[in-house]
């Protein structure tokens, strides 16, 4: 597949992989499975996977029935016992409340995470991209060293770093007069700089694009950015969208950046701001804490099932071409 | 080198620009950086005043130190193994050819879309002693729960189950990874007479065995970098129990200013992560089969 692939290698090679969408999936196996014989006499063990699948679903989803239904409960319903399912009288005014909190400002916290997300998201995709068409398209010496190397960088965690970084944006912000800590900067500002698991991903798809594409426009006399902005970056579409999907959802889950990097309440994020609405509220108000939960959870989920496909798609790559 | 050499090195370093500034800025001087810190005594308020070993001498001699270094090990010790096995279970069972497999998948995959923080605010209520849903749960069958997060032997414990909630990523993985394994293997053994568990054994484990070591490593990595959950849900207790490895390096760094120590734990944690990432790469010729392409 790494080889100069033709056009039809790359559509079966994403038709197999849009196999796996979920939507798809029972489709594509009831096609797969054509030998009658292995589906005789095997009526029983069907039934034994349906059984455990509905067992493992029913725990599975009854964390989140129990969050909703906690959401919707009053206060004194919440410390009841024993503790019912169906909550009443239901409370959708709890979203109301927490939104509305003094003390805790949640459409804040939303731009907030907005603002940083969309800039790591811009910057990460554009980058990623740009490397990774050096990483695949130009032959050069060292490519493969430098190529190690990145991938190497990928096992660096970030706690191994905070503590240099740290000092590094409060040295910046001492020598340039720009402030750096305290600020949205310390957040969005390296993921300009190409992230190495974005760049290994879109690198994997690029290599997908046959080369015959890429050299015939360079006979043409296209410059290798014309190439890259003209030919592969409209190609890459599904891929670039995985990449932007994934550092969105990275940012709106980052706990610990945000944590070290941000110092006055009104910079925090929805992570952030989800921990210290715990932590005003005593952690006892457990209905309103579930509320602010599934506020923080739900534009995931609708995000989730909008990009469903390609989603799983890429989750499905990270995995297989490592 | 010729002269079309050198234009092509230019053009490739100029794409590569972006991320070779940045593995200066943010990877390299970093890591150098934090290696001459662990060397220093060194507060923030204050410039750093190169100490030599005494911080990772003062590590070894550290009981919280070690405490926070078994915690993550013992963690992991619970949390890997049964994850995998239950991601891998998952995956077989959600790649049979059935009725409403679209819908179980997506119902396994869903908790591991979850937030972080949310997860963490929703398993302290399913966890809470007295009104939580889990010891509800054990009530009706006549089990009577423990408080899972205030009791030091079940925080952990505790923790690592919660952590299975997440797998629907992994799952995905494998899925992916058992629609690769090629029909005629499975077709042959069943014309062999091999039963199930067996075709299990010698086809679906080794030829999936890339997969799992990909996400052995991955998760490997990961384990040593747990905090937001045991920040948020336990704030380490009780009596440290909970206390992981990256919470005492954060701690050090932001808490008690420790600057230089925290940098010694950082190269530490380093240190582990190669180890052990070395350490699979090289059980793996033992065990992981690569299909010839």
């Amino acid at each position: 597949m790494l080889t100069q692939p033709t056009d039809t290698d790359i559509q079966t090679d994403q038709s197999e992989l849009g196999a796996l969408a979920l939507g798809d999936a029972a489709r594509a196996d009831a096609s797969k499975s054509h030998s009658t014989s292995m589906r005789r006499g095997k009526n029983s063990e069907r039934l034994m996977t349906h059984l455990g699948l509905l067992l493992i679903s029913i725990g599975f989803l009854l964390p989140f029935v129990w969050m909703l239904s906690t959401s919707l409960k009053t206060l004194d319903k919440t410390m009841e016992f024993p503790p019912q399912f169906l909550p009443s009288p239901a409370v959708p005014a709890n979203y109301w409340t927490v939104l509305t909190s003094e003390k805790v400002d949640f459409p804040l916290f939303t731009r907030n995470t907005l603002i940083i997300a969309v800039l790591s998201v811009l910057g990460t995709t554009l980058s990623s991209a740009i490397v990774a068409y050096g990483f695949s398209k130009i032959n050069f010496k060292g490519r493969g060293v430098l190529f190690a190397l990145m991938l190497a960088t990928m096992m660096i965690p970030f706690p191994v770093t905070m503590v240099s970084l740290f000092s590094l944006f409060r040295w910046l912000g001492d020598n340039t007069g720009i402030a750096w800590l305290g600020t949205f900067k310390p957040l969005w500002v390296p993921a300009w700089f190409g992230s190495a698991f974005n760049i290994f991903l879109l690198r994997q798809f690029f290599m997908t694009i046959p080369n015959e594409l890429s050299e015939s426009a360079r006979i043409d006399g296209c410059s290798e950015w014309g190439i890259f902005r003209r030919i592969i970056l409209p190609l890459a579409r599904p891929a670039l969208t995985v990449v932007a999907l994934f550092t969105f959802m990275g940012t709106w889950n980052d706990f610990l950046g945000p944590l070290v990097y941000l110092q006055r309440p009104e910079q925090y994020t929805l992570a952030l701001g989800l921990q210290a609405f715990q932590s005003q509220h005593g952690g006892t108000e457990w209905n309103l804490l579930m509320a602010a939960s599934v506020l923080v959870l739900s534009p995931i989920i609708v995000l989730f099932f909008l990009t469903q496909k390609t989603f799983i798609q890429g989750i499905a790559t990270t995995g297989m071409k490592g | 080198m010729n002269r079309k050499d050198w234009a092509q090195l230019g053009k490739g370093l100029g794409f590569l620009s972006p991320w070779l500034i940045g593995f200066f800025a943010f990877t390299l001087i970093p890591v150098g950086l934090s290696f001459y810190y662990s060397l220093c005594e060194y507060s923030l308020l204050q410039k750093p005043l190169y100490i030599g070993l005494d911080n990772y001498r003062q590590l070894w001699a550290d009981p919280i130190f070690w405490k926070a270094l078994t915690n993550t090990f013992y963690y992991a010790l619970m949390a890997l193994p049964s994850g995998m096995m239950v991601s891998l279970g998952l995956a077989l069972l959600l790649n049979a050819d059935i009725r409403g497999q679209a819908i179980y998948r997506t119902i396994i995959f869903l908790p591991s879309l979850v937030p972080t923080v949310a997860s963490a605010m929703l398993w302290l209520w399913l966890f809470n002693a007295k009104l939580g849903l889990i010891n509800n749960l054990l009530g009706k069958v006549g089990i009577e729960g423990p408080g899972w997060l205030t009791t030091p032997e079940w925080a952990l414990p505790a923790l690592a189950f919660m952590s299975l909630w997440g797998v629907g990523h992994t799952v995905v993985i494998y899925l992916a990874g058992l629609q690769d394994v090629p029909r005629e293997l499975y077709e042959a053994a069943e014309i062999d007479g091999a039963r199930s568990w067996r075709r299990l054994w010698h086809i679906t484990l080794p030829m999936l065995s890339p997969v799992i070591f990909f996400n052995l490593v991955m998760a490997l990595i990961g384990t040593m970098q747990v905090f937001a959950v045991p920040y948020i849900m336990t704030g380490g207790g009780p009596t440290r129990s909970t206390y992981f490895f990256t919470m005492y390096l954060y701690d050090n760094a932001f808490t008690y200013l420790k600057m230089g120590y925290a940098s010694a734990m950082a190269w530490v944690q380093l240190l582990i992560i190669l180890c052990l990432t070395g350490f699979s790469f090289w059980s793996s010729r033992k065990w992981v089969h690569y299909q010839s392409k």
